[in-house]
């Protein structure tokens, strides 16, 4: 009678307060530079240690250069906040991935990556798109500095247990749309609220169907819709891409592991609060055209028609088009972009660049566009390398950078322009979200690569 | 440990928009400093300044409007989504607001506004439109204790949930982090077992 969520959230309650919260303990803990300088204060000021420095996993992402990493960071207030990261996990004992090791990378990409996030886990970050490691089948959500401050403190947090939502996605993919496709649809249809309070289950064949890197995808944008998180119950596939990583359990302790996850799955008579089914087929290639993510429409849709939007919601409609420079009703496809960005947490994982390099091989950018690839982590980019990606992506005219958040928020150097259209891979097309004034199309990997190559919005599979 | 909360009688700012994301509240550009003060003062930022500059306001921005004031800010459905930064609460506290209403909070915004002494209040999206609506000398009064708001001058009223745990904590100035060290025993025999 429960949710794979109902299942990993009782095991995690040390105790609950009566009609208030449950205090959640948590497993594992990432930090960055921008959301925890305060809370190491905090701790200073208490004169309190980190309650255990094993579970805390720290790097430095937001703020970095995505080229010459090795020279000193020349911003001066990114410079401090980066070496106060070195200084406090220095100060408490916690290992840190900074710039220049080799594990370094995005906090969302490293996770995984080092077998950091398994089923069955509370994980958390002062960050929003912690929801990706809920890929996993673990429970994982952003929260605040005050929070990264209790979570380093007594490794626990006070949590009101959300609502439930499930979507299943039956069916088959048609070529050329991929996860991301998936979840910029399901907002457009729920819309950017529409999930606040629930924590989501992505399910059905279309879900299992996908890699782990392709689950991330869509779990990390489950805040997107408001929801604290989403997660998707583990199988095979994420039992094989667990094995062998840095941080995975070894041995006898494996066996049990897997055995453990194996339970990890919502009963068939568990009930949701909200039940969403989309069918795969329903699902092309997806673009955004204002300034939230759930104003999504497939390449070939025009932009909604100011007719076709509630008396309510006009103005915040017209105030979105206005800075996005669109008319009501206008096609979208055919509308030109001035820079590609294809990283981020939501798309910046070695089959990301993998699925670029086999579609650009061979192809020429268009000459008015700017493209900047920034793989997600070290270790993304020296895989990249080795399979000789990085090649084929330069002999396209395409720039690989080195590995942070870059363009998805534009904290270090990688701005783009006021009234420069950008379609970005990354999961936010806030007003000023990629600088001050840049008008953001969000897309996947393979849409992002064929407006790089048209220098127009297109339907990548005309080119495949 | 942040200021205690009871009832908030003033004026207030409206925005009238849906969907603020705390990327508008605060940019991305001032996450950089390591403190938690000083917020305040590049709230809204790019909403209120032309070209960045504070002798640029923008007029018709309601924070730039001097008929507008008050320690109340009243804002259009899904107030705070997107970043899970705290810094945006941090910016609207330190402006001077100790209460947000809206038709719809988005959650990780609703938790970092309490854990830092300010009161968000959900109300119907009538009763927001109806404040929305009202003259620019019109007050408001916020009781925690009593789980109301009302329009002072035609004595409207609706009632706001709030978890009884958040409530105690609001109304004393506790935080979750006194809580959670005080029950570290309990933490530990947890991880043990
Ligand atoms: S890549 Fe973007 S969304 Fe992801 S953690 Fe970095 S800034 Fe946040």
């Amino acid at each position: 009678m429960s949710t794979l969520f109902d299942k990993i959230w009782n095991k995690h309650v040390v105790k609950s307060i009566e009609g208030g919260p449950s205090v959640l303990y948590i497993d594992k803990h990432f930090i960055h530079e921008v959301t925890s300088p305060q809370a190491f204060d905090g701790l200073r000021k208490r004169g309190i240690p980190v309650h255990n420095v094993k579970q805390v996993v720290a790097t430095a992402d937001h703020n970095v250069p995505t080229i010459d990493q090795h020279l000193p960071i020349k911003e001066a207030l990114s410079k401090m906040q980066v070496q106060k990261l070195v200084d406090n996990c220095a100060e408490f004992g916690i290992e840190l991935y900074g710039l220049g090791h080799p594990y370094q990378g995005i906090v969302h990409v490293i996770g995984p990556e080092l077998g950091v996030t398994q089923p069955g886990m509370t994980m958390v970050c002062g960050d929003s798109h912690t929801s990706t490691h809920g890929a996993f089948g673990s429970i994982a959500f952003g929260i605040g500095t005050s929070e990264v401050e209790m979570v380093l403190a007594t490794q626990c947090l006070l949590q009101s247990k959300p609502k439930q939502m499930r979507i299943t996605i039956d069916g088959e993919l048609h070529k050329g749309v991929t996860s991301k496709d998936i979840i910029l649809y399901i907002i457009s249809k729920i819309s950017a609220s529409g999930a606040t309070g629930y924590f989501v289950e992505y399910a059905g064949s279309a879900i299992r169907a996908l890699s782990m890197e392709a689950r991330m995808t869509i779990c990390n944008m489950s805040i997107e819709m408001g929801a604290r998180g989403g997660l998707i119950a583990p199988d095979e596939t994420t039992i094989n891409y667990v094995k062998g990583r840095k941080f995975a359990p070894q041995g006898a302790d494996w066996d049990k592991a897997v055995a453990y996850w194996k339970t990890l799955r919502t009963d068939d008579d568990a009930k949701f609060d909200v039940e969403i089914n989309i069918k795969a087929e329903d699902i092309e290639p997806m673009v955004t055209y204002g300034t939230n993510p759930g104003m999504g429409i497939s390449v070939n849709e025009n932009i909604p028609s100011e007719k076709s939007i509630d008396d309510k919601e006009k103005p915040s409609f017209l105030k979105s088009l206005q800075y996005m420079g669109f008319e009501p009703g206008e096609k979208i496809k055919g509308h030109k972009v001035d820079y590609v960005f294809i990283g981020s947490c939501t798309n910046a994982r070695i089959e990301d660049l993998r699925a670029v390099a086999s579609f650009v091989k061979g192809k020429k950018k268009s000459d008015d566009v700017e493209v900047w690839i920034v793989p997600g982590s070290k270790q993304v980019e020296a895989q990249a390398k080795e399979e000789g990606i990085d090649k084929i992506l330069e002999a396209a005219g395409f720039q690989l950078r080195q590995p942070g958040c870059s363009a998805c928020l534009g904290m270090n150097e990688d701005k783009i322009p006021a009234g420069k259209y950008c379609i970005s891979t990354s999961n936010r097309n806030f007003e000023g979200r990629q600088g001050a004034g840049a008008r953001t199309l969000l897309a996947s990997p393979l849409t992002a690569a064929a407006a790089a190559i048209t220098g127009v919005i297109s339907d990548v599979r005309e080119m495949i | 440990m942040s200021k205690p909360l009871n009832i908030v009688k003033s004026r207030f700012v409206p925005i009238a928009i849906e969907n603020i994301d705390t990327d508008q509240i605060i940019p991305a550009r001032f996450l950089k400093a390591t403190t938690r003060e000083g917020f305040g003062k590049n709230l809204f930022r790019d909403w209120r300044y032309n070209n960045d500059n504070e002798l640029e306001p923008k007029a018709d921005f309601p924070l730039n409007n001097p008929n507008f004031s008050g320690e109340i800010l009243v804002a259009g459905k899904n107030f705070g989504c997107g970043s899970s930064r705290e810094h945006a609460a941090w910016a609207v506290d330190d402006y001077g607001f100790r209460v947000v209403v809206s038709s719809f909070f988005a959650d990780i915004f609703k938790n970092n506004a309490q854990n830092n002494g300010v009161l968000p209040v959900t109300v119907s999206e009538e009763f927001l439109q109806k404040i929305f609506a009202l003259g620019n000398e019109a007050t408001l009064t916020v009781n925690l204790e009593a789980q109301t708001i009302t329009i002072d001058a035609t004595g409207e009223q609706t009632s706001f949930d709030i978890n009884n745990y958040k409530k105690t904590c609001l109304l004393n100035g506790y935080d979750d982090i006194d809580y959670l060290l005080s029950i570290k025993n309990e933490i530990k025999e947890f991880e043990k077992a």
